[in-house]
């Protein structure tokens, strides 16, 4: 086993939770899930930027990461709003059925 | 940067849970398994000589966001949807193709980079201080505009949860 831990495995750990919350995304059908595979997108984007910060001894990213979190509150906020809002006409958070807009 | 076998076991954990947020039936266990994953991540924060951002990480996503799907998953009673993990055969596959596909490119990027190597043993202040000192000298204004982004988002929200009167075209 190497004895450091270079900036790699973060790179790496981070492109693995990326990859899940982009499945996420795409596999699950509860509006609300695929908010959380949209915050674990961000979390995984989070992570790089510290990881980078330290690797370069520059605190600008975490000064992004902390702008980064505010738009991810602000973003959950409406968008649950939203979903409470679709939930009331619909009586359905899935997806699939939310095809008002289809032609 | 930090000890191998932490970094490891804190992977392992961060990886098991995001993948129990994307298989689980129940949204509630989504959510908890969000938060298990949120408190890894800032273990990791604090590994990176980033306290505060840790703190931060632990106080907005895994309290008040999390906190935030909780209380909406309860309000709708969307625990369990049927076929959750819907969507046509074709679809899952597309899906399951495209996340490989995606980490090939990922792993080639990686693989070409040159960013590789151990971690600078220069210092680094990631407590409120340096931290607070950065935000208000060089990110003033972007932290000014994020004001008005929250505003926006407290106005947008309580116009979306406003209840019509029944009848009154409001």
């Amino acid at each position: 086993m190497p004895s450091t831990v270079t900036i790699d495995w973060y790179v790496t750990l981070s492109v693995i939770l990326f990859t899940i919350g982009a499945l996420g995304v795409l596999l699950r059908r509860n509006a609300i899930i695929i908010f959380m595979s949209v915050e674990l997108m961000l979390n995984s984007a989070n992570l790089l930027f510290v990881a980078f910060a330290r690797h370069l001894a520059d605190l600008d990213g975490q000064v992004l990461v902390f702008f980064v979190i505010t738009v991810a509150a602000a973003e959950v906020a409406v968008g649950l709003a939203l979903i409470v809002a679709i939930f009331r006409t619909k009586r359905s958070i899935n997806i699939d059925e939310i095809n008002l807009m289809k032609g | 940067m930090g000890n191998p076998i932490l970094f490891l076991i804190l992977a392992a954990i961060a990886i098991a849970a995001a993948l129990g947020m994307l298989l689980s039936r129940n949204a509630v266990h989504s959510a908890l398994f969000l938060v298990l994953n949120f408190v890894t991540v800032a273990i990791l924060y604090i590994v990176l000589n980033a306290p505060f951002i840790a703190m931060v990480q632990i106080t907005v996503y895994a309290g008040a966001i999390v906190v935030l799907f909780l209380f909406v998953i309860m309000l709708l009673g969307a625990e369990r949807l049927a076929g959750v993990r819907g969507g046509s055969l074709w679809q899952r596959v597309l899906a399951l193709v495209l996340a490989v596909a995606l980490l090939i490119v990922f792993g080639v990027l990686l693989l070409q980079g040159d960013v590789a190597g151990p971690f600078t043993t220069q210092p680094l202040d990631g407590g409120p201080v340096g931290l607070g000192l950065r935000l208000f000298e060089a990110y003033m204004l972007p932290f000014q505009v994020t004001g008005v982004l929250l505003l926006a988002a407290i106005i947008g929200v309580v116009v979306l949860g406003h209840r019509r009167k029944e009848g009154k075209n409001a």
